[in-house]
């Protein structure tokens, strides 16, 4: 087996030193009738062997970048500079683990630091962590989070947060026994929010653009929120959207949490993706998760390390902020790089680029008759209502090849008031050609 | 002598190395780096866009008023910014990673290759399934693959790492009671545990209380016997433990707990010591993540990220979370929402937004398809074999907290041999990196006095084992040899000498602060 170094000798030799007779003698704890004599799976393969049974697994999806591709609600399909997956392959950032020997490990430390800046500066906001799962339970620990600083057990949610994020905070609160209040689906952006906030409210959890893609004006729901002591945690799961729109900070959101996948990741079907989680800097000492700290070595050198790790679970135990006890290290550095490598002159161009993209395509779609535009205001992805059921469309568009982004029944299965809607995205990989296809395409399949 | 806030000298003297030896700081190979908010400029980009044509926005009045600070590297800089980072990191790739608990092993680039190919990494979650049925079939395969290994009855992929699984294992467990309109609320969990067992437990609202360990750092049955009430909802215990032994009496514990009408998760951290050689539904487990990164060779990544699916008896099956795959008569379906449910299906809810981590499921197949079932055998047998040497290597110069006695895949020794030589345990590990070596987990488990934890993992060569082994006997007898500046003075040879973690922990300084003397002259 290629991975796997030892000889035969070599076993042998090993066993003898080690002085017993028999492999079998080294797991003599495990209860002879408990042993398991074989499994009941297939014997080793090569290298072409495995390469080509999951080449025939993959051949039977049908690649983003092979069609007019128009699908985003909270993951999207952006170009990623091949300098990113080439850093990221470098050994010692693929194979090295959680610096806990930061003598050794100021790679990762170094760039966990900087990535942390650059959250911070993105949001608006004093502090972000290491990074997060993903977007979704980003979200669900800003809850705990603000339950922890308000001491009050009760978040209130918008209809314009993502349904799976929704799903994941509440199923976590009903484990916890906090209370939730979810506003119902939201895809005009009409709901009165502010109504549902008052004294027992720990906190409003708000998404914007909305995963209706509406952009929301934050500042009256924080205003509100603080009025009663209440936090209001932002989400952003496009955060390309934060080059041209004002950051959740200067809105006055008290937590931002996001997706980063957008940045630096590959779509992979759902993960691994990078949760980002920035808050006001009084509330650091509620945050979960890892934290790169500054701080000098014995000559005095600057050097970075993980600190404040009396929040964490393997020194606190039952009274850690989180269980969380990992990062998306590799896919945070996916997204410094990308950040990096755009800077603030790449960033606003791509998401300009995006919100032109989004603007002509809704323009087209316009001409479509029987079809409306749900946004006055949007980045890169905005709601169609259709004459017909949206999921019905979209397999149609997608037996003409053309993957027309996702029908609201997807995320809200049951609703019948939202059975035609469609969440459409486009981005900078879309080209006029796309456009085109999709606007004929979506003529032909409602004609 | 200037010293430095930790009251240690920072000039060249009792080191023999010092930041001053050359001009730049660099020294031969290893080269300093700046950051990236000192060395990059906002007006510098190196990816190449076209400006769109003119458009009328629909921003509404949330258009982006202020800076965002955000400096850009062109390609070449980026590059090198980054290639440098690297260089101050330690790798599975550059040497033996002996952390135990965590699995340290090769990572073979079959497994990147198959990741990245276009019908799994760029593939959107939301896509039409129609379009994605490949990757539900991996999905359903991969599933299979677990199942089989850990005699279970079903699986959750969603899980994101291994703490998330044990919420997922812990919240099932949580459903099954409140099905079954019980108050149970305490949760067992053994001294040995590793921190996130407890922090999950209360995260969801139980009660912990810790069971007492055997001197050898094993749950005694009689001990959990005596906790057990009709208030306990389960125990969370380690198998193997993280003192590196099998729980021989795990099947009693098993039988007990489920008397008492409770239920048994398993840490799944030690995987990688049994497969193939135990099945976990077999000793009585009812749910246990299993660490895609560790078992199944996913890459760390630096901390991540991991995935963590957990496996169920059919005691729980019926509650795992949405989304699952569903194996019907033509072929697997994925069940995403509460509206797909039949009979018998109660998912608790959902974790995650989407479906997991497809791109560790590609990675952990891949690594599974080449094993097989005798490898994956001989790869568990390999990593008992490589602690157990090590043990052998060490076992008349170290010191082990229950004498010498056969381990699993890691090896624990306490800081008993280092008795009166006035160096610690963090002093030892230290030393290790000068010599070239990642040190062992260190003071953990909290069982033993100054642990130092050793897995060596399968993928060690005996030359590999052999050179480690005389490293750690050349340095015992350093210690014991009264060399005790060496230790103290450790690391000497790395990027960076020992940091000062009371100072970051003190003033926390966690993101780039522009230096106010730049703010004034550019006033």
């Amino acid at each position: 087996m290629r991975y796997l170094p030892h000889s035969e000798a070599d076993r042998e030799a090993m066993l003898a030193t080690i002085g017993v007779g028999s492999i079998d003698d080294l797991f003599s704890d495990i209860p002879a009738n408990l042993r398991v004599h074989g499994l009941d799976l297939p014997r080793a393969a090569g290298e072409l062997s495995v390469e080509r049974t999951l080449g025939r697994l993959a051949a039977k999806n049908v690649p983003a970048s092979s069609v007019p591709f128009f699908v985003g609600a909270g993951a999207y399909k952006h170009h990623v500079p091949a300098t990113v997956d080439h850093l990221i392959q470098r050994s010692e950032f693929l194979t090295s683990y959680t610096p806990y020997q930061p003598e050794i490990t100021q790679g990762t430390l170094q760039y966990l630091f900087e990535f942390q800046t650059q959250v911070a500066h993105l949001t608006g906001m004093e502090v972000a962590n290491a990074s997060m799962y993903d977007g979704s339970t980003a979200t669900a620990e800003a809850v705990l989070m603000a339950h922890r600083v308000t001491r009050r057990k009760k978040a209130v949610l918008s209809g314009g947060l993502h349904p799976h994020y929704r799903a994941v905070v509440e199923t976590t609160s009903a484990m916890a026994s906090d209370t939730v209040e979810a506003l119902p689906a939201d895809p005009g952006a009409t709901e009165d929010i502010l109504a549902r906030i008052d004294a027992d409210t720990s906190c409003v959890v708000v998404q914007s653009p909305s995963v209706y893609g509406h952009l929301i004006d934050l500042a009256p729901i924080a205003a509100r929120a603080h009025e009663v002591g209440a936090l209001l945690v932002a989400v952003v799961t496009e955060v390309v959207s934060l080059g041209l729109v004002e950051s959740p900070g200067a809105q006055g959101a008290d937590i931002v949490v996001g997706e980063g996948q957008s940045i630096g990741n590959a779509l992979s079907f759902g993960g691994p993706y990078v949760g980002l989680f920035a808050a006001r800097a009084k509330h650091v000492r509620q945050m979960p998760g890892r934290l790169c700290g500054e701080t000098v070595d014995a000559e005095g050198r600057r050097g970075f390390v993980l600190t404040l790790s009396t929040r964490e679970q393997h020194i606190r135990r039952d009274k850690a902020t989180s269980n969380i006890c990992t990062n998306s290290g590799l896919c945070a550095l996916a997204f410094t790089i990308h950040m990096t490598l755009l800077g603030e002159t790449g960033l606003v161009r791509l998401a300009r680029i995006n919100h032109a993209n989004a603007v002509k395509l809704a323009e087209s779609i316009g001409e479509v008759s029987g079809v409306t535009l749900l946004n006055d205001s949007f980045f890169n992805e905005f709601t169609l209502r259709l004459p017909a059921n949206a999921a019905d469309i979209v397999e149609k568009l997608a037996a003409k090849g053309i993957l027309g982004g996702v029908p609201v029944s997807r995320l809200e299965p049951g609703n019948a008031d939202l059975a035609n809607l469609l969440l459409v995205a486009s981005t900078e990989v879309n080209t006029d050609e796309d456009r085109a296809a999709f606007v004929a395409a979506l003529k032909e399949v409602l004609a | 002598m200037t010293m430095n806030t930790q009251g240690r000298p920072t000039d060249a003297g009792s080191a023999g190395v010092s930041s001053t030896d050359t001009f730049t700081g660099n020294r031969g190979l290893q080269i300093e780096e700046a950051l990236l908010f000192e060395v990059g400029r906002t007006d510098v980009t190196g990816v190449d866009l076209d400006e769109p044509e003119a458009f009328a926005p629909r921003l509404g009045k949330l258009a982006r008023k202020s800076a965002i600070d955000l400096p850009g590297l062109s390609e070449p800089e980026a590059m090198r910014h980054y290639v440098r980072l690297s260089q101050k990191n330690y790798a599975i790739d550059s040497g033996l990673y002996p952390l135990g608990s965590c699995t340290m092993k090769h990572n073979p680039r079959l497994n990147e290759k198959v990741a990245r190919l276009g019908g799994f990494g760029d593939i959107h979650p939301l896509q039409p399934l129609s379009t994605v049925s490949g990757a539900v079939d991996l999905m359903a395969e991969l599933g299979r693959w677990l199942i089989e290994m850990t005699g279970m009855t079903s699986v959750a992929l969603s899980p994101k790492a291994g703490a998330h699984g044990e919420l997922c294992g812990m919240m099932a467990i949580k459903a099954a009671i409140l099905a079954r309109g019980e108050p149970r609320d305490i949760v067992l969990v053994p001294e040995s545990a590793h921190g996130t067992n407890p922090a999950t437990a209360a995260l969801i609202g139980f009660k912990v209380v810790t069971v007492p360990a055997r001197p050898d750092g094993t749950v005694d049955p009689a001990a959990v016997k005596a906790l057990l009430s009709p208030q306990v909802a389960a125990i969370m215990l380690t198998n193997p433990n993280t003192c590196g032994l099998f729980e021989r009496d795990v099947v009693e514990i098993a039988a007990a707990v489920h008397a008492a009408g409770a239920y048994f998760y398993c840490d799944g951290a030690n995987f990688n010591a049994i497969v193939g050689k135990a099945k976990v539904g077999e000793l009585g487990v009812d749910a246990m993540h299993i660490n895609l990164h560790k078992t199944f060779s996913t890459p760390h990544g630096g901390g991540g990220p991991g995935a963590g699916p957990v496996v169920f008896s059919s005691r729980l099956a019926a509650f795992a979370p949405l989304p699952f795959i569903r194996i019907e008569a033509d072929g697997p379906v994925l069940v995403e929402d509460e509206t797909a449910v039949t009979d018998g299906e109660q998912p608790f809810g959902r974790m995650v937004a989407f479906h997991g981590q497809m791109g560790m499921f590609v990675r952990a197949l891949s690594y599974m398809l080449s094993h097989g079932a005798d490898g994956l055998q001989q790869a568990s047998e390999d990593a008992v074999l490589n602690a157990n040497y090590v043990r052998a290597g060490l076992r008349d110069v170290m010191s082990q907290p229950s004498g010498d006695r056969t381990c699993m895949h890691e090896v624990l020794f306490d800081d008993h041999f280092l008795d009166g030589t006035g160096v610690t345990t963090l002093d030892f590990a230290k030393a290790m990196i000068d010599e070239g070596y990642h040190p062992m987990t260190m003071y953990f488990p909290l069982v033993v006095h100054g642990a130092m934890l050793i897995e060596p993992t399968e993928s060690e060569s005996k030359a590999s084992l052999d050179l480690f082994i005389a490293t750690l006997r050349h340095l015992v007898q350093r210690a014991k040899a009264g060399d005790v500046e060496r230790f103290r003075e450790a690391p000497r040879f790395a990027p960076r000498r020992r940091l000062d973690e009371t100072r970051a922990a003190r003033a926390p300084k966690l993101k780039w602060e522009r230096p106010q003397a730049f703010d004034q002259a550019a006033e």
